[in-house]
């Protein structure tokens, strides 16, 4: 009996069918998009989050969030972007907001810190990339990114791993580009401090 | 005036980012041309970016991208 009535329905209101079917097409293509994306936005997930644990876990949120949300996306619009507006955000809500009680200023150095430590300690005063290759491995560079406070790591992350221009990066953080583009000069700078510890402590 | 080569680490960033304007490209690039101790650095930044790049991409575990999939609303 119900599945009569249903039918009837149908049959009274052919538009409404017709707008299911192509409600759940765009859903269907939305999700499909969606995770054709997940290569890209792990790769900056990654080192957004603090471990890989922490990566896989916020990967799943912020899926099943744009899953139930999809309606939300504009289409045309950057859904990357969308995305990891939705990562960023998850993230800290999960306890980032503790970090960002004041913590210590983090050390500085200029531009060209990483490149006069190596000269410095080089025979012949002229560090080529082959030796920066060769001093620095995979895990130092990540344990050197993971050590970049919260605030800086992650526009590093979004424009330097991630590809993302000044713009994108301030919408994804809601922060003004401006504060994209100082912290990206202090991040790099911390990172490349980081970086010479790391590759000085091995030579020694 | 200043030291052109205080100016030129300055920009050095803006530069590799392709943030500068057309004017300040040239002059960065003029600059770069003529000095070797700059040519240097700027060579190094640029590998150094490269190098961090390649280093930092980790592919996603294939279990992720299955319980990714999972996730999927199923149709009704």
């Amino acid at each position: 009996m119900a599945h009569a009535g249903t039918v009837d329905r149908m049959e009274a209101e052919p538009e409404d069918a017709q707008r299911l079917a192509t409600e759940a097409r765009d859903r269907v293509r939305f999700e499909e998009d969606a995770l054709a994306l997940s290569d890209q936005v792990y790769r900056v997930a990654r080192h957004l989050a603090s471990s890989r644990e922490d990566a896989d876990e916020l990967m799943q949120e912020t899926y099943a969030r744009a899953f139930r949300s999809w309606r939300s996306f504009q289409p045309g619009t950057n859904m990357r972007a969308w995305l990891l507006r939705i990562l960023t955000n998850l993230n800290i809500d999960r306890g980032r907001r503790q970090q960002r009680a004041p913590q210590m200023q983090p050390l500085e150095a200029n531009d060209y810190y990483l490149y006069d430590r190596l000269a410095a300690d080089n025979e012949d005063g002229v560090p080529d990339e082959d030796r920066v290759v060769e001093r620095l491995s995979q895990d130092d560079i990540v344990s050197a990114l993971s050590a970049v406070p919260h605030d800086f790591r992650d526009v590093i992350v979004l424009v330097d791993l991630g590809d993302f221009s000044y713009a994108d990066a301030a919408q994804i953080l809601d922060i003004p580009v401006g504060t994209v583009m100082s912290r990206l000069h202090r991040g790099r700078r911390i990172l490349k401090r980081e970086l010479a510890e790391s590759a000085l402590e091995e030579a020694t | 005036m200043k030291d052109p080569c205080a100016h030129c680490e300055e920009m050095m960033q803006p530069y590799m980012d392709h943030v500068l304007t057309d004017e300040e490209m040239a002059e960065a690039e003029s600059h770069l041309a003529d000095c070797e101790y700059c040519r240097r650095r700027y060579r190094f930044e640029e590998s150094l970016r490269v190098y961090v790049r390649m280093a930092a991409a980790e592919p996603m575990p294939a279990e992720l991208r299955q319980k990714l999939a999972a996730l999927r609303i199923p149709l009704e």
